[in-house]
């Protein structure tokens, strides 16, 4: 016990260092109660919506091993695909176009990138998706346009004032965040049946644990990529459609969904309930830093205005990176030579 | 049957040793470096200096340091931009309070600042790899763009966060017309090369090498990790520190945080992907190939009559990219680098087939 702690001080202290941070704006009496809890909400939900991000990445990492670089710029491509088609057709219907739509981009990336890039390194095959990247930000935006466009779910976008009782003014909430963290939730749950309880969910993991023994037991490898591509596709198109409710479906989804990438190293990268607690861990983390640790920043180095939620998410990945390299649930990597 | 090294006998260490071992590969850079200083100032227009010329010259500095690491030492970098800011806001620095320093010696301390920067975000380099590195790597972009942007000193107070550059001095030689920024950036890439040409060829590149082809495996054979990774990130973001003091300097003269953000980082990543993993040659053809692809996109509907507006070239510009980084990846992973050695060996058999 006592060779554990020495082994995982550092990690210790860092976990020690966010919990202060976290509860001292609130121990020191620099924001009223009220405000405070309102922050901390604001940041689980977005904190939901990276993770559903996040979500994309492990599974697609899970099961083949890839570096999904361009799962950002599927949640553009769904988000923009469903925007465009709800305008002609009601909005469920645009959904399941849109989820016709991502399976067959599954099924293209699998036959055009993954499977002449078999058995290559997977810096390669990371490098392949930087590229999906692009075409994908550039091919949705010729095909669908470039300007915003909105989703409408039907949800009321007014916050409403809850628990006044208990804190004075009550906190401001957003029903539309609570619907999200909603969808969220019953997402992940139906992806834990699915990978737990279905044939197809048991060849996945195999898949993801060794490639050539799940090969050599009659898993079909390629299928099982389609399935994981359409999976993390569809995931992609959850995330895309919520966000785009949110903020408006445009090109800077893109990049906001470039913040699912320090919320996977913090979880663990072949972790799911790690994507969901460590976009938890960003999305408040970097509210608090924003709203608490901005100000006095900006006035004791005289900065021009905050934005420190540009790059909290990945200095804290970073600092994560250093203390353990494995993230919070993924599994420890041995190397042999 | 022009092109083959029979009769060129090595007859002592340094002709065993020399860059170029083939008498018509130095006559053909002989012949390259001629018409570039002499043909190609007095037949070129201003325009093409301006908008090519000068950006490859710069870019294929940055790519030749960029290569280094990702090339040569394995290590990826998703935030080599942030590192290309650090040499120009520190040349900017520089020259804006020492005003007396020579312009080379604020590209060498411009070059030495992003290189304690790179260090310093190659720490985690250590202990981590391949992708892993990537996002911590992206870590240094969006802090370094956030830097630049906030703090006001950097930018010396600007109002507007943007920085201007008098044109550069030379010992009294001033580099403002396109001819003279193409000829002074000319001899920067050429001791660039010749320098990076060495490094890889001697026992620091040869570790590097092996760090990339398999650290654990090196690490057995006796060559220090930390070492080799960080050599890697030092020296490849000096290079691409001065390169970012050129862009700045010699190419943009006035520029915003802005100008070095992801997209220029993977840009540079692309440069190397494309020309060539693991070839200086490559960082060349891949600087080129990034300049020229964006003008001739622009071009071309022109040409055919079909105009398209500009939102749609850069859109295209994006599909292109895309998809000719997954077509080298599988068709040829080792870059327009590759073509060109494939060609050459075609030369050396001409007109024989084997």
């Amino acid at each position: 016990m006592k060779n554990m702690i020495g082994k995982e001080g550092p990690f210790l202290a860092l976990c020690a260092v966010l919990l202060i941070g976290l509860v001292l704006p609130l121990a020191t009496g620099a924001s009223a109660p009220g405000f405070y809890v309102e922050v901390l909400l604001g940041g689980l939900m977005a904190g939901v919506l990276y993770s559903l991000v996040a979500l994309g990445f492990a599974l697609i990492f899970k099961a083949s091993g890839v570096f999904n670089f361009a799962q950002g710029a599927m949640v553009l491509f769904a988000a923009l695909a469903v925007a465009r088609v709800a305008e002609r057709i009601p909005l469920w219907a645009a959904i399941v176009v849109g989820i016709g739509i991502m399976i067959a981009l599954a099924w293209l990336i699998e036959r055009l990138v993954l499977r002449p890039l078999v058995n290559q390194e997977p810096i390669a095959l990371f490098m392949a998706t930087l590229g999906l990247t692009f075409f994908l930000d550039g091919f949705g935006q010729t095909v669908w346009g470039s300007d915003i466009y909105k989703i409408e779910l039907g949800i009321a976008k007014e916050p409403v004032m809850v628990l006044q009782s208990i804190f004075q003014g009550g906190i401001l909430v957003n029903k539309e965040d609570f619907m999200a963290a909603l969808v969220a939730a019953a997402l992940v749950a139906s992806l834990a049946l699915f990978f737990q309880k279905t044939s197809t969910g048991r060849a996945l993991r195999a898949v993801a644990d060794d490639h050539q023994a799940a090969q050599s037991i009659g898993i079909p490898l390629n299928r099982m990529w389609v399935i994981v591509w359409s999976v993390a596709g569809i995931v992609a198109l959850v995330a895309g459609v919520i966000w785009g409710s949110k903020l408006g479906v445009q090109f800077s989804l893109s990049l906001v969904a470039l913040k699912a990438l320090p919320v996977v190293i913090l979880g663990g990268f072949t972790s799911v309930p790690g994507a969901i607690v460590g976009g938890l861990i960003i999305g408040v983390g970097e509210k608090m830093a924003e709203v608490f640790l901005g100000p006095p920043l900006v006035k004791a180095f005289d900065l021009a205005g905050g934005g420190i939620e540009n790059w909290f998410a990945f200095m804290l990945a970073l600092m994560f990176l250093l203390v353990r390299p494995q993230g919070l649930f993924g599994e420890k990597h041995i190397d042999r030579v | 049957m022009f092109y083959r090294e029979n009769g060129q006998f090595k007859s002592s260490y340094g002709s065993d040793q020399q860059m170029l071992p083939i008498l018509q590969d130095r006559a053909f850079m002989f012949g390259l470096l001629a018409f570039a200083f002499l043909v190609v100032p007095f037949v070129v227009r201003d325009y093409v200096f301006l908008s090519l010329l000068i950006p490859f010259l710069i870019l294929a500095v940055a790519a030749l340091g960029l290569n280094l690491l990702v090339g040569y030492c394995g290590q990826i970098s998703l935030g080599h931009a942030a590192f290309m800011a650090v040499g120009a806001y520190a040349a900017y620095n520089l020259v804006l309070r020492v005003p007396q320093l020579n312009f080379l010696v604020v590209l060498v301390l411009a070059g030495l600042i992003a290189a304690a920067v790179g260090v310093l975000f190659g720490i985690p380099s250590l202990r981590i790899k391949g992708l892993y590195l990537g996002v911590a790597t992206l870590a240094a972009q969006f802090f370094m763009d956030w830097v630049f942007a906030r703090v006001k000193w950097f930018t010396n107070y600007a109002h507007s966060g943007s920085v201007q550059t008098a044109p550069l001095e030379l010992f009294g030689w001033t580099v403002d017309s396109p001819v003279e920024k193409y000829l002074f950036l000319l001899c920067v890439l050429i001791v660039f090369t010749i320098v990076a040409n060495n490094l890889v060829r001697g026992h620091i590149g040869r570790a590097w090498m092996a760090t990339r082809d398999m650290d654990v495996a090196a690490e057995v054979i006796g060559i220090r990790p930390v070492y080799a990774k960080l050599t890697a990130f030092a020296i490849s973001s000096f290079y691409v520190g001065v390169a970012g003091a050129l862009w700045g300097f010699v190419h943009l003269g006035s520029w915003e945080p802005l100008a070095f953000n992801l997209t220029l980082s993977l840009n540079l990543l692309f440069m190397v992907i494309i020309g060539g993993l693991g070839s200086l040659l490559g960082s060349y053809f891949g600087a080129a190939f990034i300049v020229v692809l964006p003008i001739v996109l622009n071009q071309v509907p022109a040409w055919l009559g079909v105009p398209i507006s500009t939102a749609m070239a850069s859109h295209l510009e994006f599909m292109i990219f895309g998809a000719l980084i997954v077509f080298f990846l599988i068709v040829e992973p080792h870059g327009l680098a590759r073509l060109w050695a494939i060609g050459k060996e075609k030369m050396r058999l001409w007109p024989f087939p084997h």
